[in-house]
């Protein structure tokens, strides 16, 4: 196997001494002649809030599916806890899921909705009104106990799919892109909302999400998926600043990308530009590589202006377009041959900001050497 | 709808010149009414073409016919509407087609709402020939179709003609029109309701009876209905294979030869308006069940209805 070696991660030290709360062993999805999800291998901590993260296609939903139980793998191994789960329906699995069409029983009352799961597992009438209670209170909608699903926006109908779900106390919830449907602004509050809870609740969280940001804001750990492969797991800030591969590095914020080939240990030389020093961890002498630098930590200046050139590596490029964005000025330079680095310049002082070069301009791009980030080639392609 | 309705009514008081109305000759403002109202006059009219064979027969359940034939008006009665069962023969023929339309519905209803799911739900091997297969009694000449019953019946040998014949090529016309409503309500089902459900805990006979059932009652009631409107007023096949069981349809036809007493226009009234009122029932029921598992929060609708209005 050529794919990335990430897959396996170290358990979080608050659960060493137990088995790990969901484990993905080697599990392989194929539909016919296409494979969702190939030789996915994870390890997810208790109580850990755990984000799929990729485009879609790329076998996130998949691989949620199989840990619900409503896909079967081609192949491979599914553990919840130590329990190998590979061959019980979804009814007898210690999962709840939320899911992206909230799947709200049309025909029942919220309390109804909400108390569907006890009332399966036999629980006594009165701990089921109970518990339903405490739930709808917990996620604000006490006072629409009796009402219909229908009656309720997609803000409310989102948390009492939350609140059916986790009335139920599941080992692991579940929740496929739930905040999909929703505009921004009650996205961003439920964001938040939701964070609350899985702390309070301290049940391991498997998120499905196709939005960078989301994943960033809430994740413990995120998996990248592209074409059924898992290409980085790893807290939120390390994929953010240290992505391993062109795609993680494209897919999270905004692709800045120099194509490059390694020139022997700890260096790197530009297509077309100057050789700089970098980690290039693992990778061999002469592989493709590209270089990452992060659009607020590049410099541009006029060419030749008062470049400053003590050690910090600089390229140079044309100027294809200047956007004023309010509180920052976004500058797309071309490197040629296709190569686009965005900057963006923080909108400080105005006087400053007046001298920015135009369209046309040449200019040149400058940074400091820690603030360049090597990562491998995408093993399975862009995406 | 009714949101259609105020715009509607908004529009019109918002039309230039309606103010200066009293202004215009009477000719020209009768002229402008008719342009205004053309389109409910056309309605009118259309809807007198569609029922006027049915206050035709209404009426005439108040004749009181000189001879035998029931076709120019002689006086009114209410005699005929006072001993509507008086005539045996006619009662005993709606009785027979009542409980072959009832026995037919619920023979057909369930097998057919069984192909149905099998033919949606399930994958095997000939589902879509099946498919296919099952809209073919409904295309096929009813002429035909009781002709080669009847043949099929012969050859056969058993049953004898009669009711169970009459019931068994009810049950197999029925079939095909229930399988066609209760499929294009369960194509239109979301199946994530049903995977909510399992992964609640509920194993998938408790699926079937607490969500899918009866979110698709309302297809299988529908169904139903329609089974037996169209059992009970058959007349081709049931002609084919009656034997000497007469049903109301067959009835009506004999007597039809030697002039119809005044009964069968009271029968078929009773029937009519029993008919109209279930036809209604089932209307306001589906209407409701619609309203309760819409998708659409009420809240959003009218989010978007009050600009409009504005």
């Amino acid at each position: 196997m050529s794919g990335p070696e990430q897959t396996t991660i170290t358990e979080p030290e608050t659960s060493t001494a137990e088995s790990p709360s969901v484990a993905l062993r080697n599990v392989t999805k194929r539909f016919d002649d296409f494979t969702a999800v190939d030789d996915l291998s994870l390890e997810l901590g208790r109580g850990e809030f755990f984000t799929l993260l990729g485009p879609s296609g790329c076998g996130k939903t998949t691989t949620l599916r199989m840990i619900a139980g409503f896909e079967r793998p081609t192949s491979g191994e599914i553990a919840i806890e130590g329990e190998d789960v590979a061959a019980l329906p979804p009814h007898k699995r210690p999962t709840n899921t939320v899911f992206q069409s909230y799947a709200l029983f049309p025909h029942l009352s919220v309390e109804k909705n909400v108390g569907f799961g006890l009332k399966r597992k036999g629980v006594g009438k009165d701990e089921i009104a109970e518990r339903v209670a405490a739930e709808l209170q917990r996620v604000g909608l006490a006072r629409e106990a009796n009402r219909r699903p229908s009656q309720l926006s997609g803000g409310m109908q989102q948390r009492v799919a939350l609140a059916r779900a986790l009335v139920n106390l599941p080992k692991v919830l579940l929740l496929d892109e739930p905040l999909g449907a929703l505009d921004l602004k009650l996205r961003k509050g439920l964001q938040v909302e939701l964070k609350r809870i899985q702390r309070e609740v301290g049940i391991t969280f498997v998120y499905v999400t196709h939005d960078q940001e989301e994943a960033l804001t809430m994740s413990d750990r995120i998996a990248v998926m592209n074409r059924g492969h898992v290409e980085q797991v790893s807290v939120p800030e390390e994929v953010y600043d240290r992505p391993t591969t062109t795609f993680v590095a494209g897919f999270i914020g905004v692709s800045n990308l120099m194509p490059a080939t390694v020139a022997g240990a700890g260096r790197v030389r530009l297509d077309g530009g100057p050789e700089v020093g970098a980690d290039t961890g693992d990778l061999d002498n002469g592989e493709r590589c590209a270089a990452v630098v992060r659009p607020e930590k590049l410099t541009v200046s006029l060419d030749g202006v008062g470049a400053e050139v003590d050690g910090k590596p600089r390229v140079e490029g044309v100027v294809e377009s200047s956007l004023y964005l309010g509180t920052a000025t976004q500058i797309v330079v071309n490197l040629g041959g296709d190569v686009r680095m965005t900057v963006l310049v923080p909108n400080a002082d105005e006087a400053e900001r007046q001298r920015l070069p135009g369209g046309g301009a040449k200019v040149s791009l400058s940074w400091a050497p820690e603030h360049m980030h090597v990562v491998r080639e995408s093993p399975n392609g862009s995406g | 709808m009714s949101t259609t309705a105020t715009t509607a009514v908004s529009e019109r008081d918002i039309t230039p010149g309606r103010g200066s109305l009293s202004a215009e000759t009477g000719p020209a403002r009768a002229w402008r009414w008719l342009r205004e109202h053309a389109v409910n006059i056309a309605a009118v009219l259309v809807v007198i073409y569609l029922l006027i064979p049915i206050a035709v027969i209404f009426i005439f359940s108040f004749n009181n016919p000189a001879g035998r034939y029931n076709f120019t008006w002689v006086g009114f009665t209410l005699s005929h509407w006072s001993h509507p069962f008086a005539n045996t023969e006619l009662t005993e023929a709606m009785l027979t087609s009542i409980r072959l339309a009832l026995l037919a519905t619920v023979v057909s209803t369930i097998v057919g709402t069984m192909m149905a799911i099998a033919l949606v739900r399930h994958k095997f091997v000939g589902r879509r020939i099946a498919n296919f297969l099952i809209v073919i009694p409904m295309a096929t000449p009813e002429v035909v179709m009781g002709a080669s019953l009847l043949s099929f019946f012969l050859v056969l040998g058993t049953p004898a003609l009669g009711f169970t014949t009459l019931l068994i090529a009810h049950v197999m016309f029925c079939i095909s029109f229930v399988v066609v409503v209760v499929r294009s309500r369960l194509i239109g089902f979301d199946r994530s309701l049903e995977e909510a459900a399992k992964d609640l805990g509920a194993g998938p006979f408790t699926t079937f009876r607490l969500i899918t059932f009866p979110l698709i009652l309302p297809g299988i009631f529908g169904a139903a209905m329609l089974a037996f409107a169209l059992s009970i007023d058959d007349f081709v096949i049931s002609n084919f294979n009656s034997g000497t069981t007469v049903t109301f349809p067959l009835y009506i036809f004999g007597a039809a030869q030697r002039g119809i007493p005044v009964e069968v226009y009271v029968v078929a009234m009773i029937l009519f308006f029993v008919t109209v009122a279930a036809m209604g029932f089932a209307t306001w029921q589906q209407r409701r069940a619609e309203r309760m598992t819409s998708i659409r929060p009420e809240q959003e609708e009218a989010d978007i209805v009050l600009p409009g209005i504005a």
